[in-house]
């Protein structure tokens, strides 16, 4: 099971390197290993899920073609741990070279902590549980199946990889408008406005620093998935079942697996965005 | 023509150094925010647009206000705006290098700034803004230029410029459309998500930029013995009362969809500035006074403007003018773009204030602005003075 699941990250990570520079090179490595679970993915880097709306009647999303990268966090199971929480973010800050700012104005954020009602406005309840109003939630990037930054960004700068889903960011084109800070329904972009480098704590040379003046974000691990390894979030919480990482296309993946069985929420649904961050509350 | 503003009475020099005693601050607190970051505004991860496009947003209307002038004398044959529907098109050419030069202060990466063109993208609203801003920069230096040309030389301007003036008119209105559309269309933002803010922007630009024409026509008037004449000052008023009027209707409308409706994301942003919102027991009000004196001015200067016996009375026309103008600015130049960004997608709230180098670099840009508004219009009116001696 391990060594499937580390196969597949390592393909779709592949991809995710590949869907950058060479689109022709997925179509080579995606292919084949991918070919068991649905043929949709041989058509690689063209596999957009056609934006279908209303196919399965209401919120029903288009059939799913593709592989389409998600996570499930379960907020019973990263409470349950204490310190479970700070060491997924602690090892995000470590492995992206993230500045800590001592001027929260200039925060620089990709996965954190916030209240249940801010990450979910349209699930609050004016009487919610105990475990939800003294536990913290998490908000990162929902890598949307249609994301608004990427539909605002005036350069291509911001691009959803259509052969995992993963909407990335290319720090070298972004000309730093904010146009998709503005954009993202979810605040999960953060702009340079310093140099980075000096309020970076730990540099880590496998990953490269930003400048100032361009936006950055969660970016799935990408770097990490290309080496078969899983997102440093999800490998800190290993073992705890807190977050779940995989295919949101594939029925047998073990996110699949996961959301079938349990009930899960998305943020701000009514925006449209489809994201492929689920929650189990 | 560009010689006519080389030769000007002490008064025309020294308010030009005025100007460039501005343009040399914001120029050098730009090189100081282009070399430390934009870390030097007070804008923040939560608001992350300020001073610089909420001023662009503000000065697209002024440059589609010129339109005004445009419309009514070029389709409609309204003969009394003859004299000054250039300063119509060379305000627009003013308000659009502000608007340009805003948009460049907003930019991380200011030297990225051509990836625009590069890497075209016509799923983004900006891309059509660019086009159509530049397109219309274009269109009213050409037309201004072929007309007033013709004009020094006392001949009738070539037919083919009508079919470029023709199209500034549909390029005004879109310039303002587009740019509405940059706010309109973000899933997140409710205060924005609003299908009247295109047309609000519209009448507000319909007035402001008038009136700051009409402000300009006064001083032209005491300054450079230029006279627009009574009725097209007159004409012009009623154009402003009405696009005002309509901007203070749409605002209203705004305000019984949010508080009838009752729903809490389109109450949130309106509340956030006319009354100030609480948030874990403090309140938030930067914008309240801003707010209430847009309403107040607007108000004020739109009975000045209705009342005939104030408005011939130059001085108190020019005040009516100028509260307006600074009421619409308050409007969309400050309000509009901050309280959209309150509360932030989490629903805390952050505040902006401005910092002093934000502020040089604002003042600087309006400054240059001003600048080619001034050596644009000394050009016109030299001309104007030529043919008629």
């Amino acid at each position: 099971m391990d060594k499937q699941r580390r196969k597949f990250l390592k393909i779709a990570g592949a991809s995710v390197v590949a869907g950058i520079g060479a689109p022709a090179i997925i179509k080579l490595t995606a292919t084949p290993a991918l070919a068991s679970g649905h043929d949709a993915a041989a058509a690689g880097h063209e596999a957009i899920p056609a934006a279908g709306h209303g196919e399965q009647g209401g919120h029903g999303e288009a059939a799913p073609q593709g592989v389409r990268l998600g996570m499930v966090i379960d907020l019973r199971k990263m409470n349950d741990t204490p310190g479970l929480l700070d060491a997924a973010i602690a090892s995000c800050i470590a492995a992206h070279n993230i500045p800590e700012f001592p001027n929260s104005k200039d925060e620089i954020k990709w996965i954190w902590k916030a209240p249940f009602s801010g990450v979910f406005p349209e699930h609050s309840s004016r009487h919610a549980a105990k475990k939800i109003t003294d536990n913290p939630a998490v908000a990162l990037c929902n890598h949307c199946d249609e994301p608004p930054c990427v539909r605002a960004c005036p350069t291509q700068a911001t691009f959803r990889n259509n052969a995992n889903g993963v909407v990335a960011m290319d720090y070298h084109r972004c000309i730093g408008c904010r146009f998709c800070m503005a954009a993202c329904p979810y605040g999960a972009r953060s702009f340079n406005w310093y140099d980075p480098r000096p309020y970076i704590k730990k540099y880590n040379k496998d990953f490269p620093s930003r400048m100032k003046g361009v936006v950055e974000k969660c970016n799935f691990c990408s770097e990490r998935l290309a080496l078969g390894q899983e997102p440093a979030c999800v490998e800190s919480c290993r073992g705890t079942g807190a977050i779940t990482f995989g295919d949101l296309n594939d029925p047998n993946s073990e996110v699949r697996q996961v959301l079938d069985k349990e009930f899960s929420i998305q943020r701000k649904p009514s925006a449209g965005t489809k994201p492929s961050v689920f929650y189990i509350v | 023509m560009i010689e006519k503003t080389l030769k000007g009475k002490p008064a025309y020099w020294i308010w030009l150094a005025f100007l460039g005693m501005f343009m040399a601050v914001g120029a050098a607190c730009y090189i100081r925010q282009y070399n430390i970051g934009l870390g030097l505004t007070g804008m923040s991860r939560d608001v992350s647009w300020g001073l610089y496009i909420s001023q662009f947003t503000f000065l697209v209307g002024v440059a589609a206000g010129g339109v005004m002038l445009v419309l009514p004398y070029y389709v409609h044959n309204y003969k009394e705006f003859g004299r000054i529907t250039i300063l119509g098109e060379f305000l627009a050419i003013g308000a659009i290098v502000m608007c340009l030069l805003f948009i460049m202060a907003d930019l991380g990466q200011p030297m990225r700034a051509l990836n625009v063109v590069l890497h075209p993208s016509p799923n983004s609203m900006l891309f059509y803004d660019a086009i159509v801003l530049n397109g219309y920069l274009f269109l009213n230096i050409l037309c201004g230029w072929v007309i007033l040309t013709a004009e020094k030389k006392q001949v009738k301007p070539p037919k083919w410029i009508y079919f470029f003036v023709y199209l500034s008119i549909p390029f005004a209105v879109s310039i303002h459309t587009v740019t509405a559309m940059l706010y309109c269309g973000l899933p997140g933002r409710h205060f924005w998500l609003s299908a009247i803010i295109a047309p609000r922007f519209l009448a507000s630009a319909f007035a402001a930029g008038p009136a700051l024409i009409l402000i300009a026509c006064l001083v032209l008037k005491r300054v450079a013995n230029f006279d627009a004449g009574r009725k097209a000052m007159n004409k012009l008023i009623t154009i402003i009362i009405y696009a005002a009027l309509l901007n203070m209707f749409f605002v209203g409308l705004e305000f019984f969809v949010a508080y009838y409706s009752n729903m809490p994301g389109h109450i949130e942003a309106l509340q956030y500035m006319f009354f100030g919102m609480e948030h874990h027991g403090v309140m938030y009000n930067n914008l309240v006074p801003f707010m209430w004196a847009f309403v107040v001015l607007a108000f004020g200067a739109i009975a000045l403007l209705a009342t005939p016996a104030a408005r011939k009375n130059d001085f108190v026309l020019g005040i009516a003018c100028l509260m307006l103008f600074f009421a619409f600015w308050l409007d969309k130049g400050v309000g509009f773009v901050l309280a959209g960004f309150v509360p932030n997608p989490l629903g805390e709230i952050v505040e902006y204030i401005p910092t002093m180098n934000e502020i040089g670099i604002t003042l600087g840009v309006w400054a240059t602005g001003f600048m080619v508004v001034t050596l644009l219009y000394k050009i016109a009116i030299g001309v104007e003075h030529e043919v008629e001696s």
